[in-house]
């Protein structure tokens, strides 16, 4: 269990156990320590606060990557009153680290797709830390059809490092699977809801990831690159990955500032993990909202949309910025 | 007409403005007399080896092109029309270093961008083509190359013009993090409109072509050709085999070993890839006219 805490999180650890030393005496001895201990939980509550609201990229990836991170299948278990798991690609195989099925929420029926990591050691190996080979992707977008065909809303829970970096993966075409999806889902006639649960690791994340909704939990990050790999390519130092998680900017709140998100979900105090229950029910609350939002509008106001969200993703000049112009208006001259 | 058509005459055009000599300069080697093939060693005459597009004529080694370059021996003899010309990167992240990065790849290369797009004629087969540039930050995608991609596919939905994307890229643009995932996106959902407009769009990928760009467009044509030896991936082989910690089959990534997994239609010499372009433009715009009639 103690291999669980997060190094920022020493000091209230530190404070809850004085805590628990306050009462247990006062039980003892039957002395009225109750003053001091409520001074206690106010200053551990005030530090809590403090330490999360000035966590940086690095700390918010760990708790992203918290062992005891909520899984797909634990919100699964909390937000479906009724859901049945649906294997397979019908090509090669059966991915376990995409999870795919359909379910109630609320009397609404929904396709759910979500990498899926394991909680021990044991389950991780098997759902190979939600890294998903093609055929997850291939599964995923059989169940999207699948959603199309029947007119239900798809509910898509990205948490993967990456898509897995392997020699069969490569041969099956990790690539051409990915791609496949996101044409896809591009024009997929069902509102598609996506919430970043964990890690986004590049394309492995967006494989699963386009949508009209794109959210994410407050302690998530989602990225173009791991930062470890950014600083190992960029600056041949994989040391400098601190440096580089700030760089690209890959938490919630600067990826809304630069519209490439649509909604931060917050999380319970310390992260989800420490209250998946309550995470659980805030998620829950926010499909809701989003499918009836999303069910408002037509399907072919909904497709347009959801592809003007994405024509419209780049930031770029007419004029050129960068370069000096007399530089260009030499060339250009002679 | 036929011999138009198919002839093997296009080496011959000349170099036509001051950006294109600075690009050979830079990254041609005609500043020397020879070049040592990377993989079999041979010393090749550089008059031979540009008489031979940058393909090593003992070993079939096939060299990186620069845009220009591929345009020169793809195109029709000035046909070429570059459009989105004045489309310019900024630094949305004010990422280290990018703009520094960015200003010695355009002094390098000539070019704006990773990617320069327009229209011409193949063997007098109108197309809107679109070609990556290796040597332009590792070919890496974008805002910019996404954007260009996103208008050169409007334009052949517009036009009903086939497409043809060269495609060579180290994977995404690192520097403009997110935006840079994103183009994956936004090229694929391009791409889903062209096909359901019916345009014909031939995918070439070329050596290296890797990551998001191999995971998005390139990937998602209706014909996908590669050159000879050309690495293509969605990790790259070093990634992988840290990740697996094992040696990795023989040729693996490479066109060949597509090819045999059935990821590619064809691999193609690039001595004969303009000539498979025109045949199949040719056999293409024979099928579209029946089925109009």
């Amino acid at each position: 269990m103690l291999n669980n805490i997060l190094d920022f999180e020493r000091p209230l650890l530190e404070l809850a156990g004085k805590i628990k030393e306050l009462q247990s005496f006062m039980d003892e001895k039957g002395i009225d320590l109750s003053e001091e201990i409520n001074r206690l939980k106010e200053r551990t509550e005030n530090l809590q606060k403090e330490i999360y609201a000035g966590l940086n990229t690095k700390q918010v990836m760990q708790i992203a990557r918290h062992q005891n991170r909520p899984t797909a299948e634990d919100y699964v278990q909390h937000i479906f009153d009724d859901f049945i798991e649906l294997h397979g690609d019908r090509r090669f195989g059966d991915d376990p680290a995409i999870l795919g099925g359909i379910g109630l929420i609320d009397h609404t029926a929904v396709t759910f797709l979500g990498h899926n990591k394991g909680k021990s050691t044991k389950e991780n190996l098997k759902r190979n830390f939600g890294m998903a080979h093609p055929e997850g992707y291939r599964k995923a977008l059989r169940l999207m059809k699948q959603a199309e065909k029947f007119n239900r809303p798809v509910v898509s829970f990205v948490n993967t490092p990456g898509a897995y970096p392997g020699i069969g993966a490569e041969e099956r075409g990790q690539a051409e699977a990915i791609a496949l999806n996101l044409m896809e889902m591009s024009d997929l006639r069902v509102p598609i809801i996506v919430i970043v649960t964990g890690e986004g690791g590049s394309g492995g994340a967006l494989g699963i990831g386009l949508g009209d909704k794109i959210m994410m939990l407050e302690y998530c990050y989602y990225s173009v690159s791991s930062p470890e790999a950014c600083a190992a390519i960029l600056w041949k130092n994989s040391e400098k990955s601190s440096e580089a998680a700030e760089a690209l900017k890959i938490t919630a709140a600067p990826l809304q500032e630069l519209g490439l998100i649509d909604q931060i979900i917050k999380e319970p105090a310390g992260g989800a993990h420490k209250d998946p229950a309550e995470m659980a029910r805030t998620i829950k609350a926010v499909i809701l909202s989003s499918i009836k939002d999303l069910s408002q509008c037509s399907t072919a106001e909904l497709l347009e949309r959801r592809y003007q969200k994405y024509r419209n993703i780049g930031r770029f000049s007419y004029d050129d910025q960068l370069i000096k112009p007399q530089d260009i208006l030499k060339e250009e001259v002679d | 007409m036929l011999k138009d058509l198919f002839g093997k005459n296009y080496v011959t055009v000349k170099t036509r403005d001051k950006k294109e000599k600075q690009v050979k300069k830079d990254v041609m080697p005609d500043n020397r007399l020879w070049t040592k093939c990377k993989s079999c060693n041979e010393i090749i005459f550089n008059k031979k080896l540009t008489e031979n597009l940058m393909v090593c004529p003992k070993c079939d080694y096939h060299f990186r092109l620069p845009a220009g370059e591929r345009i020169k021996i793809t195109l029709d003899e000035g046909s070429f029309k570059e459009f989105a010309t004045n489309i310019y990167s900024v630094d949305p992240l004010q990422f280290p270093d990018y703009q520094e990065k960015l200003h010695k790849a355009r002094e390098k290369t000539g070019l704006n961008e990773a990617i320069v797009t327009g229209e011409g004629t193949v063997g007098g087969f109108p197309v809107i083509v679109g070609v990556m540039d290796f040597y332009f930050m590792g070919g890496s995608m974008g805002s910019v190359v996404g954007e260009k991609i996103f208008l050169a596919i409007e334009r052949s939905i517009e036009s009903k013009k086939p497409l043809l994307l060269f495609s060579t890229a180290g994977g995404a643009r690192m520097q403009e993090g997110m935006f840079s995932l994103m183009q994956m996106a936004k090229t694929s959902a391009a791409v889903k409109r062209l096909h359901q407009q019916g345009v014909l769009f031939i995918s070439i990928m070329t050596d290296p072509t890797s990551g998001g760009v191999t995971a998005s467009f390139a990937s998602l044509a209706d014909l996908i050709l590669a050159e000879k030896g050309a690495l293509i991936a969605f990790a790259g082989p070093r990634v992988i085999k840290q990740t697996i910690s094992a040696d990795l089959p023989k040729f693996f990534q490479r066109a060949e070993f597509l090819l045999e997994h059935g990821m590619l239609d064809r691999v193609v010499n690039r001595r004969h890839l303009r000539d498979e372009l025109v045949k199949i433009l040719s056999i293409h715009q024979t099928g579209v006219k029946s089925n109009v009639k």
